[in-house]
């Protein structure tokens, strides 16, 4: 009798524990804190500064959620997550949202049970050489030995670029960027291969990167973008929607400096509608009018984004290239706020 | 006869489970049982309730899909063509390399600093005090990690070798290279080669290796049947035939007739294009992994070597030495068989111990069991649970089998008692 008691207790209760998974925008609320899964160290994108605030183009769409669903960019937990952690932390619950330069790949979206909700990166593999190894091209890279992050979809792709090239390598595996950039810096490999962005801001973190050199093959497509559990569509909305709201908003011009005086004063529907003053669209994704206007202010629009982590004017440099907005011939192209 | 009237059994009631001595031991572990049974199913049942809710099942069948990723260290042919399970296979040999290798090597070690540490020499005795103590109490990953940065930060890039006048040469007379990324040593090379053994699947044993264990394991039967030979002589006629050289003789002439037979010789490295070739790439990894391992463990195995040794009393080398023993012949003849009985029970678990210890080769980049199956092939089809087990499984089947091996070993030396 006992027995059956406790047992049905036990039974009920993982059920309880297993249907209150589903509400992510519940459980963030209710804990007042968003739990955003980013890189353990990648300069630019997202790493702790002097002071030990996280800071870069991935922790910037974390805050922007925060701001949207809380009303505080700054009640953010980050959890670091290395190339091998990451998909088990999200799916596991132990972050909310996974904004860590993962690539969108039909396996991840639908094996592993992920949903990408938009790339804010569109990025490609590449590979990093020192300059006096005089190789001009990853063509005549055959024979060499190459550092790579295991776990990641750019193991995969070294593997058939050198195969389809009929070249051979030995690979490093890594597993984490900052090992890979103590193995490539002490020469225990010729080459040092991640995303093209990732290589960017590790050159930036060298004390000499004049000496080293991005050779000009990109190898792979790597659209990077947040992530979240698959079967909570409208915590999906929710960061899909934050997310084409900050590129939505430098479309329309909308950015931190101007975004109070265009709540006012600006006539554009569009950004009416964006910003809360004259259709409710927070209403239908569970929050309130401002959302939208909020996200924006949290660290201003995608390009301002952009342009503060990894712009040109950064020591990390990259151009907008693909990733601008589509009206400049990028591939940046937010849907319709309506 | 005395009437033993034993009282009637009085009838049983349900509260006798509890303050009757003969059924209460019975009613707890019944109770204890089903609470265990009950703990195992709610986890089993959580587990399935949760991956449910995730969508997800527990299926094997990524095993058989290709697993498209390169691996640095193949003893069996693999390209990233492959399965995962050949992947996973591939792991557990480079698994089995390093702890096989560890194993001996840490015997090696362990059994002269044992015996080194009980050495009348002071300073031979404190240095070992020494080694001992600084690896038994530093994590064996630190160990790990220090021997690997060592290598990778001090050693020359093959790159320094390069040119008329390199700043890094080769040693042993210009046949094994000392680099940051891996020592390359020579192969040997066959100039009659004879062919390979197909096992199937891609693997296979060349003729001259099953040639040379087959000729050495006869040298060896040979040499036992000489020992045997002059025991009988010495037993009837009590003078011992001298047989070094005929022993000497079964178990080198037929392997060097082999090697000339064969034509084996060496391929030395040579440096070409990024990195060197010809030779074989021993990765630094395997080698930081193995060094560490061997002297973590060798200090455990030189502690239980020492306590093995002190076990014997006294009296058993006196005895010896007083029968006229010399020194080198009573540590062989009658300590050390004795000392065996203790030392081998606590050696097993060392060598699980080491062999369990190599799934931190990942720190190095070693790719082992855990590298490939619980690392990689994990990563890239996100089957963490399925993974997780069939790793656990195989580990334990590889430590039971260790364990049975030398509790089969530990049963011949053990004192025989009658």
């Amino acid at each position: 009798m006992k027995t059956s008691v406790f047992l049905g207790s036990v039974a009920a209760a993982t059920l309880m524990a297993g249907v209150g998974m589903a509400d992510t925008l519940a459980d963030v609320k209710a804990r007042g804190e968003l739990n955003c899964g980013v890189n353990t160290g990648l300069v630019g994108f997202a790493a702790p500064d002097a002071n030990g605030n996280w800071t870069g183009f991935d922790v910037d769409i974390c805050k922007a959620v925060a701001a949207a669903v809380l009303g505080d960019p700054t009640k953010v937990k980050y959890v670091p997550t290395t190339g091998q952690t990451r998909f088990t932390a999200l799916s596991s619950g132990e972050v909310d949202l996974l904004a860590r330069n993962s690539t969108w790949t039909f396996s991840r979206d639908t094996d592993l049970k992920l949903d990408f909700v938009g790339v804010n990166y569109y990025d490609g593999q590449g590979f990093m050489v020192s300059k006096d190894l005089g190789v001009t091209s990853a063509k005549e890279l055959e024979g060499a030995t190459v550092c790579i992050q295991t776990g990641t979809t750019t193991e995969l792709n070294l593997a058939d670029y050198f195969k389809a090239n009929n070249m051979t390598y030995s690979p490093v595996n890594i597993d984490s960027n900052a090992e890979g950039e103590q193995q490539y810096m002490a020469g225990a490999c010729d080459a040092y291969t991640t995303d093209a962005s990732g290589l960017a801001a590790t050159r930036a973190a060298f004390a000499d990167p004049e000496n080293h050199i991005i050779l000009p093959e990109i190898i792979s497509k790597e659209p990077l973008g947040p992530a979240v559990r698959h079967g909570d569509s409208n915590w999906g909305d929710i960061v899909r929607w934050t997310l084409y709201a900050l590129i939505a908003a430098e479309e329309y011009g909308i950015t931190s400096a101007n975004i109070e005086e265009l709540t006012t004063s600006s006539q554009n529907p569009e950004v009416q509608r964006l910003l809360g003053t004259t259709d409710d669209l927070g209403a239908m994704i569970g929050l309130d009018k401002e959302w939208a206007k909020r996200a924006i202010m949290a660290s201003g629009n995608y390009g301002e984004i952009f342009a503060a982590n990894i712009g040109e004017q950064t020591p990390i440099g990259l151009a907008r290239g693909l990733n601008a907005q589509w009206t400049q011939g990028g591939l940046m192209y937010a849907m319709p706020f309506r | 006869m005395t009437d033993l009237s034993v009282p009637a059994s009085p009838p049983f009631r349900p509260s006798m489970l509890i303050y009757d001595r003969r059924y209460r031991s019975l009613t707890f572990q019944v109770i204890v049982f089903i609470l265990v049974m009950a703990l195992a199913w709610w986890l089993i049942n959580n587990t399935i309730q949760n991956l449910a809710a995730l969508g997800k099942d527990f299926d094997f069948g990524f095993l058989w899909s290709r697993a498209g990723y390169d691996i640095p260290q193949t003893p069996i042919p693999y390209s990233s063509d492959d399965t995962h399970l050949r992947a996973a296979l591939v792991g557990l040999l480079n698994t089995l390399i390093v702890s096989i290798l560890g194993c001996i090597a840490a015997t090696f070690v362990g059994v002269v600093a044992g015996v080194a540490r009980l050495s009348n020499n002071w300073l031979i005795a404190r240095l070992m005090t020494v080694y001992v103590e600084a690896f038994r109490n530093v994590p064996l990953l630190l160990w790990i990690l220090i021997v690997f940065a060592i290598f990778t930060e001090i050693m020359p890039a093959p790159n320094a070798f390069r040119g008329d006048n390199p700043s890094a040469s080769m040693i042993l007379f210009d046949n094994v290279a000392l680099t940051n990324r891996y020592t390359a040593i020579p192969t040997l090379g066959m100039t009659n080669d004879p062919g390979s053994l197909d096992l199937g699947a891609r693997i296979t044993i060349s003729w001259a290796t099953l040639a040379f264990v087959v000729v050495l394991a006869a040298g060896w039967i040979a040499r036992r049947m000489i020992a045997t030979w002059a025991q009988q002589v010495q037993d009837r006629t009590g003078s011992r035939p001298t047989t070094w050289w005929a022993s000497l003789a079964v178990m080198t002439v037929p392997s060097l007739l082999l090697i000339w037979y064969f034509g084996l010789h060496l391929i030395a490295p040579e440096l070409r294009g990024f990195n060197f070739t010809g030779g074989l790439n021993v990765q630094n990894g395997l080698v930081a992994l193995w060094l560490a391992l061997t002297l973590y463990t060798g200090a455990f195995i030189a502690e239980i070597v020492r306590a093995g040794i002190l076990a014997i009393s006294r009296g058993q080398s006196e005895a010896a030495f007083a029968l006229g023993l010399r020194p080198g012949r009573t540590m062989n003849l009658v300590i050390l068989p004795q000392a065996l009985r203790v030392i081998i029970p606590p050696l097993i678990s060392q060598y699980l111990n080491l062999t369990k210890n190599s799934s931190l080769a990942i720190a190095v980049g070693y790719m082992d069991l855990k590298g490939t199956l619980g690392g990689t092939t994990l990563n890239q089809t996100g089957r963490e649970l399925e993974s997780i087990v069939l790793m656990m499984g195989v580990y334990l089947v590889l430590s039971l089998t260790i364990s049975a091996g030398m509790n089969v070993f530990n049963a011949r030396v053990k004192l025989k008692e009658r």
